[in-house]
């Protein structure tokens, strides 16, 4: 290290002219920090394009600048629930009793200038950084980014959804109004229905009896400290990760699974990156400027007593509500105790079991194909028809939930029945998954037909030509060797075999019912109903020579 | 092996997995393999590369936008001086909103997205868009690195003798295991244990049924037929420390009956000339029901829409609510004002383990 600083300091002394003053900075830091190296390896760095790289980032920027507007709101912002009356610019609550933290985000909205802008970024910021989490997430699902080496980004990713929905919904329950305190009541419920511990995990939740004088301040510490700092690290780790293990990409010519082909981090990255960031930042600051979020001025103070109607969730929220909302009624009385069973299973079992399930599935597949390779080119969603078939699913009971939490606007902007709907989102949530998969598999095996006959009979050129005999025949006109590649250069797996039950000598041989279940599986994924045969060279040649 | 760069850990597993595909080894393998790799395509010179008057007007354009974003941040810092906090404006079809609040916003989106178009449109023209491709090298660490690991770990375990003094590791797994209790303890006082509180409300024998909005005393005569009347114990006022406990459990909605309606036989035993009190605060979750269908007595909770039959002991028609809405006796006193006979009889709002 001292030969290498010397040398360079020699050899400015020997230009007698200095290093610019950037340079002698970095050599400064260098020194220091060993900049040098670490910019070797990452300053050229090769990211690869493709438009649905940006979900992902949508959603580190929007977490940005949900940070750079919190902490702003923090300066304003009382977390207390001391009642207090109003005495403020906003006229029509004049002398209404509230908590401090109402209070405090009127004068959020109305006393400080800029501020109900900050308070509507920030909201708006929310609501579009779960969007982009469950976009992206979906991305990478369909692409089977999810492989190997990237199960564990996948894991830290599906963790910062699920945590910023309980962020986004101790964030509205901040200024104690109206809407969100039916949110915590509606909390509150939930938690008493864990059996045996609920009514004791209630009293410490609330530090009492509902709504009691601390849950504000508590939510607050959760708020801004405790969830963000988790986000926070997970994030970080996630970026090294992506960083580490490098964007995946399609195949495509000159694109394989030992490269990556695309754009240098400086400055071509860097400046797209960068310039996205404020892309995002400006339209996020233009919806709030125009659209009006959580006007609490509106929905006044929160009293246990009184409720606004239409009360409904943030959207990330809604799949949990439509659980609770069409469950039955159920309640067990036994030896004096009470099971809540309406309550418990939709938010103790449902919730948890859909989220895990997407949650999961990258392990079970790779169980199934029992593949131990490294994966760097994202699949063609139809080149995996039971894993797309599977996350198609997913999405539609994900919708189906989300459809039966807002089943009174569907009841009052469709004409509908509250009670057609509830049965509707009843009976779907089982059968309507089943329902997709099904169909999805089929589209996705007609489309890999469809790529089958392009390479084998070419493309479609829409010209008609009328053979001698009158027949009338499409012009098909063969594939450039690019095309070919791309539509033929994903693996097939084929389905893996428990072999004969009973070796050369006629004993049993041991299988375990795991074993059998995965050889099932994996002829289901892969055997004949599960993947159309991409086309062999020798299909290819035996066709071709059948044309000249 | 182009799909391959793990090493192999699962030699014995690989009979299903596809062959691997080939690399492309110039171009007799082309001929051979339709569908070989051609490798990348050259390079396509955009407009800007060639022209350097299309590269004037790019540059143009970006500086354009950067200078827009200038303009808007003066905008934004005039807006705030200039726009007053309170003046509302009509503007279709977004509705009445903030002028101060649209003006900083727009001004300030202005500003942001002008920089990031800026950026993006001077990376998309003119920096270099000729592709480049870097390696992969496989996660995984070579064999022989693999082995220096494990064996300075088996070096340093053996060391630190844990495996050899049982003694020490078993303690030692115990300290730690109990240290964290200290910390479950000390969360003890985030609340009082729940004991009866939440059997008991507010109401007593001989409170008062208060009416919420006009905060007097209810007489039957005050109860019209086919209207929803809120109301609350007499003596919770809102400035009380407790308020909101309070009436989170003892809020109470009243309704007029024709007594022949009442199906439910102890309801007409605690209603007076076929005025009835149920408990406002739905079984499900806890939301205030608030919906009064005049014509069927229905009560709707607005939270999941679960329906009380209030003819009928307020039994659940319809929605997830689990048990009936709790019904306070009431009856008249000497001065003709209602009152309670005593408190609830069931724990009011959400079920609950110890609720029986
Ligand atoms: C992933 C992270 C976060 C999400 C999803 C989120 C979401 C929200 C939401 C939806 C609200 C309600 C806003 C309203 O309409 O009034 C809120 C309020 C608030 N948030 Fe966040 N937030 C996050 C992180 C943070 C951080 C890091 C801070 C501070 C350092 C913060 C500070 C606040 C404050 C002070 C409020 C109350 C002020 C108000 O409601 O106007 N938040 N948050
Ligand atoms: S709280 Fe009333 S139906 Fe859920």
């Amino acid at each position: 290290m001292s030969t290498a600083t010397e040398t360079r300091g020699s050899a400015a002394a020997e230009g007698k002219k200095k290093a610019p003053a950037g340079e002698r900075v970095a050599d400064w830091a260098d020194g220091r920090l060993g900049i040098y190296s670490l910019a070797k390896a990452n300053m050229r760095k090769i990211f690869p394009d493709h438009w649905s790289f940006m979900l992902g980032e949508v959603a580190l920027y929007s977490f940005i600048i949900i940070i750079l507007t919190g902490v702003y709101l923090t300066l304003f912002f009382h977390p207390s629930m001391n009642e207090v009356e109003y005495h403020g610019p906003y006229t029509p609550m004049q002398g209404v009793q509230m908590s401090e933290a109402f209070k405090s985000t009127l004068d959020i909205s109305f006393d400080v200038r800029g501020g109900l802008l900050v308070r509507q970024i920030h909201h708006w910021a929310a609501l579009i950084f779960l969007a982009a989490m469950f976009v992206h997430m979906m991305r990478v699902f369909f692409t089977g980014a999810f492989r190997k080496p990237r199960e564990i980004n996948w894991v830290f990713g599906f963790l910062l959804f699920v945590l910023g929905m309980f962020t986004g919904f101790t964030g509205y329950s901040l200024p104690d109004d109206l809407l969100s305190g039916t949110g915590v009541r509606f909390m509150e419920g939930a938690v008493l229905s864990v059996p045996i511990v609920g009514t004791y995990l209630s009293m410490f939740l609330f530090g009492g009896e509902f709504p009691g004088d601390d849950f504000v301040a508590r939510f607050y510490s959760i708020h801004i400290l405790v969830l963000p700092g988790i986000m926070l690290g997970l994030l970080v780790a996630h970026l090294i990760l992506v960083f580490y293990h490098k964007h995946t990409q399609f195949a495509g010519p000159g694109r394989k699974n030992s490269n990556v082909v695309g754009m240098p981090l400086l400055p071509v990255y860097m400046a797209k990156a960068g310039g996205f960031f404020f892309l995002v930042f400006g339209v996020i600051a233009a919806i709030a400027a125009l659209f009006t979020i959580n006007p609490i001025w509106v929905l006044g103070p929160y009293r246990p007593d009184q409720v606004s109607t239409n009360a409904q969730p943030d959207w990330y929220m809604g799949f949990s509500e439509g659980l609770v909302r069409v469950m039955p009624g159920w309640e067990v009385d036994f030896l004096g105790h009470t099971l809540v069973l309406g309550v418990a299973i939709p938010l103790m079992i449902l919730f948890p079991l859909v989220l895990v399930a997407i949650a999961v599935y990258p392990f079970i597949e790779a169980w199934v194909t029992g593949d131990k390779r490294e994966h760097h080119i994202a699949d063609r969603p139809r080149n995996a028809p039971t894993r797309t078939a599977f996350g198609a699913a997913w999405i539609s009971w994900y919708f189906v939930c989300l459809v039966g939490g807002g089943n009174d606007l569907w009841a009052t902007h469709f004409h509908l029945s509250i009670n057609a709907i509830t049965w509707f989102v009843r009976i779907a949530f089982f059968v309507l998954p089943v329902l997709v998969f099904w169909v999805t598999r089929r589209i996705c095996l007609g489309l890999q037909r469809k790529d089958r006959e392009k390479v084998l009979h070419g493309r479609e050129t829409g010209t008609i030509k009328r053979l001698p005999h009158g027949e009338f025949v499409e012009i098909h006109e063969p594939l450039s060797q690019e095309q070919l590649h791309t539509l033929t250069a994903h693996d097939q797996y084929e389905p893996v075999e428990i072999g004969p039950l009973k070796d050369e000598n006629g004993v049993e041989r041991k299988v375990s019912r795991g074993q059998k279940l995965r050889a099932k599986l994996s002829k289901g994924y892969y055997g004949e109903s599960g993947q159309i045969p991409k086309p062999t060279r020798e299909e290819y040649h035996e066709l071709e020579s059948g044309h000249h | 092996m182009s799909s391959q760069t793990g090493p192999d850990e699962n030699v014995s597993d690989d009979e299903n997995l596809p062959a691997a595909q080939e690399e492309s080894h110039g171009a007799e393998v082309v001929e051979a393999d339709p569908f070989a790799d051609p490798g990348l395509p050259p390079h396509e010179h955009r407009i800007q590369d060639i022209d350097e008057r299309a590269a004037k007007r790019s540059e143009r354009t970006v500086a354009l936008l950067f200078t827009l974003s200038m303009l808007a941040t003066v905008g934004f810092i005039a807006s705030f001086v200039a726009f007053p906090i309170d003046e509302i404006i009509y503007v279709w079809p977004l509705g009445h909103i903030s002028s101060l609040n649209l003006a900083l916003g727009l001004t300030l989106g202005v500003a942001l997205f002008c920089i990031g178009a800026g950026a993006v449109h001077w990376a998309r023209t003119l920096m270099s868009d000729e592709e480049m491709v870097d390696e992969r090298h496989p996660v995984a660490a070579s064999p022989e690195v693999r082995e220096k690991v494990i064996s300075d770990f088996k070096q340093g375990a053996k060391e630190s003798a844990l495996g050899r003094r049982k003694l020490i590791r078993n303690t030692m797994f115990g300290a730690v295991a109990l240290v964290p209790l200290s910390g479950i303890v000390l969360l003890r006082d985030l609340g009082p244990l729940p004991k009866d509180k939440l059997r008991h409300t507010a109401w007593k024998k001989g409170k008062l049924l208060v009416n919420e909005n006009t905060n007097e005393p209810l007489r039957p005569e005050d109860i019209a037929v086919g209207s929803l009347t809120f109301a609350k114990p007499e003596g919770l006022e809102e400035e009380d420390h407790h308020f909101q406990e309070e009436i989170a459990k003892a809020a109470l909605m009243i309704v007029r009956l024709e007594p022949n309606d009442i199906k439910d036989k102890r309801e007409l035993d605690w209603s007076h000339e076929g005025i009835v009190a149920f408990s406002k605060i739905c079984t499900h979750v806890g939301c205030p029901v608030s919906l009064y269908e005049q014509q069927t007595h229905h009560v709707l909770c607005p939270c999941h829409q679960s329906t009380f039959d209030l003819t009928d002991g307020a039994r659940v028609l319809f929605g997830p609510a689990g048990h009936p809405l709790p019904q306070l006796n009431i009856s008249v006193n000497k001065d003709g004002y209602l009152e309670a006979q005593g408190d609830f009889a069931e724990p009011v709002g959400p079920a609950f383990w110890e609720r029986g």
